[in-house]
């Protein structure tokens, strides 16, 4: 259960950054934080205690084995992630070549 | 099986690499390619909307079936309602493509442009067909992540400021969606939609449950821009070049976003009064304030931004509605007549807003500008446009005898045969609403004198442009045939059957 909370802690900590932060690189760092927050949580979600790394040896006894499926699908959101995580810093940088700043209280041509 | 189903995702995936690959080399390569893949996309969602007739098809990536009644790899699912979606985002997703041949031309990194479109398509595509929850959410992210390239194409101050700004809310959507995504599987050990909701259906906690879909509301909410979570969309569609924007309101939000929701809602949750009740009041407080937003733009391209979030409060109100009956269980025809309207005019707007798009942006290829104050006096100098974009407006607006018209009416008898008769005098009062904003887009964009600038200089835009508007605006009018109850029962009726028969959706996929 502490592992969980901690995730939830993580979660927030993303969160708050988000909300809080004014600086561009600092907003895409804690929307990182979030994203791993919940990759936690999935690669927790297919934990056994005790459990081996599900490669099924016939030579072994009958063992338990950790659920591969939610494995397979964190590697797959951390790929996804990372597309995300570099187009937001590509859209970062450009922003900073047209307005000389990361702050986004400089940054502010789109209102109504 | 159905070889078919599969390509849909594959054809514009390897045409966006050809593109990339090929378009340095071979002059020309690109303008060649994407319609052409957009073109035969076309071609075979209409083949497949005619031969499936009411039933549905499955297909199982790398062979995976698996057996004893659970399913082991992922399937891909082509029913009435994914067809019809299908033959929407390729439809749009072509003409589109038709206008940016001369519309893109001003821009640099052509290649790229056609090559990302192909990816949008291609992740479209995949969300409607998916039948597998963590699919959907890849397929999703491919989409997504291309629309925040192109939203940023044209890189000036205010393209990147929008895309910037949608990036944030739409990762944060995305992971909502993973984490209500990843709840599920914890509990249900299957990420299938079907085989998930034959674990539901054998008992379920219920306020874990609750949790997770206002998870999945929230997340798909941000993604489909219903009102409280609307921020990003004016700034996103408005920057967007025009065809991108056609593309955006027209297709994007609906397939990513209602057509999830409704999927999910439908097919995969056992329905709960709540979220019902949920579900309609965020649609009638988007349609409501979504219009009022309209109201006071000047901007064109905002103006109907906050129109298309006005228009997707209507659809998503009907399918609450539609909710709404079905658990009462007492009058099943108007919930029928809810989600068929619902349906229709989802349809109806992919056309109407992709020709306003389509309009606005040809406004500022010939003005330069996007400002209602700055323009005037066009209708003698851009006919094509003018004519287009008054019978999109009239459309949208709900004026006799072209499409919006009936889909509005169906909505609103449907609200009236269900005893809701504060949404439909609300549905009534956005209308007139719409019809306001819209004649003084009409007014100020067309109609008034001249302001300042010398409008006899301007032109009609060139072909590709206003044979793509005309096509549109043909299709608005032949869509009111839609409203012929013969013809609707042929068209729409498979994907009301879909919906209304929700359980038939998960019994069939795994009597595989």
């Amino acid at each position: 259960m502490t592992v969980y909370l901690l995730c939830f802690v993580l979660f927030l900590v993303g969160l708050y950054g988000v909300i809080t932060r004014r600086n561009l690189i600092k907003i895409a760092i804690s929307l990182s934080i979030m994203e791993f927050s919940i990759f936690l949580i999935l690669v927790l979600i297919g934990y056994i205690d005790n459990g081996l790394a599900p490669i099924v040896d016939p030579g072994s006894n009958a063992q338990v084995y950790v659920d591969p499926l939610p494995q397979a699908m964190v590697l797959t959101a951390i790929v996804i992630g990372l597309a995300t995580t570099a187009m937001l810093m590509a859209i970062a940088i450009r922003l900073y070549r047209k307005y000389k700043t990361f702050d986004i209280r400089e940054i502010k041509n789109l209102r109504g | 099986m159905d070889a078919l189903i599969p390509l849909f995702v594959a054809i514009p995936l390897i045409s966006a690499f050809l593109i990339i690959i090929l378009g340095k080399l071979v002059k020309g390569f690109h303008r060649f390619l994407a319609p052409l893949t957009l073109l035969v996309l076309l071609i075979m969602a209409l083949y497949e909307f005619t031969s499936l007739g009411g039933t549905s098809h499955t297909y199982a990536m790398g062979g995976w079936i698996g057996d004893g009644g659970f399913p082991v790899g992922i399937f891909l699912v082509l029913d009435g309602f994914s067809v019809l979606m299908l033959c929407i985002i390729n439809l749009i997703g072509l003409v589109a493509l038709f206008y940016s041949l001369s519309y893109i031309a001003k821009y640099t990194a052509e290649a790229n442009y056609y090559a990302l479109f192909c990816l949008i398509v291609a992740g479209m595509n995949g969300v409607v067909l998916s039948g597998d929850l963590f699919n959907l959410f890849v397929f999703l992210e491919v989409s997504v992540i291309s629309s925040y390239a192109l939203v940023a194409f044209g890189v000036g101050k205010t393209e990147l400021e929008a895309s910037f700004k949608y990036q944030v809310l739409g990762g944060l959507a995305s992971m909502l969606i993973l984490l209500a995504i990843s709840l599920i599987y914890w509990k249900t050990k299957t990420v299938n939609i079907a085989d998930i909701r034959n674990v539901l259906d054998a008992g379920y906690s219920k306020s874990f449950y609750v949790f997770v879909q206002v998870l999945l509301i929230s997340g798909f909410g941000l993604k489909a821009a219903i009102i409280p979570f609307h921020a990003w969309l004016p700034d996103a569609h408005s920057s967007a070049p025009s065809p991108i924007s056609a593309m955006l309101s027209g297709v994007l939000i609906k397939a990513v976003g209602i057509y999830v929701l409704i999927r999910l809602f439908f097919n995969m949750f056992v329905f709960s009064h709540e979220i019902a009740m949920v579900i309609t009041s965020l649609g009638v407080i988007s349609m409501v304030v979504g219009s009022l937003l309209a109201l006071i733009q000047w901007d064109v391209k905002r103006l109907l931004a906050y129109s298309s979030i006005s228009q997707m409060g209507y659809v998503v109100m009907a399918f609450g509605m539609g909710i709404l009956l079905l658990l009462k269980g007492d009058n099943e025809p108007a919930a029928i007549l809810a989600i068929g309207g619902g349906i229709y005019h989802m349809i109806n707007h992919a056309v109407f807003k992709g020709l306003l798009f389509l309009n606005a942006g040809s406004l500022e290829y010939r003005l330069d500008t996007r400002n209602l104050k700055e323009m005037g006096g066009l209708s003698k100098a851009m006919p094509v446009t003018s004519t287009t974009s008054f019978m999109a407006s009239m459309s949208i607006s709900g004026i006799p005898p072209f499409n919006g018209f009936f889909s509005k009416l169906i909505i609103i008898v449907a609200a009236i045969n269900g005893r809701f008769y504060l949404l439909a005098t609300l549905a009534v009062i956005v209308s007139i609403i719409t019809l306001a904003y819209f004649l003084k887009f009409q007014r100020f964009a067309f109609f008034n004198k001249a302001a300042g600038k010398a409008v006899q200089k301007i032109k009609e835009v060139p072909f590709p442009m206003s044979f793509s508007m005309i096509f549109l605006a043909v299709l608005c009018l032949a869509l009111s045939l839609l409203a012929i109850p013969s013809v609707s029962e042929t068209v729409l009726r498979p994907a009301i059957d879909v919906l209304i028969q929700f359980e038939l959706y998960s019994t069939t996929l795994i009597g595989i």
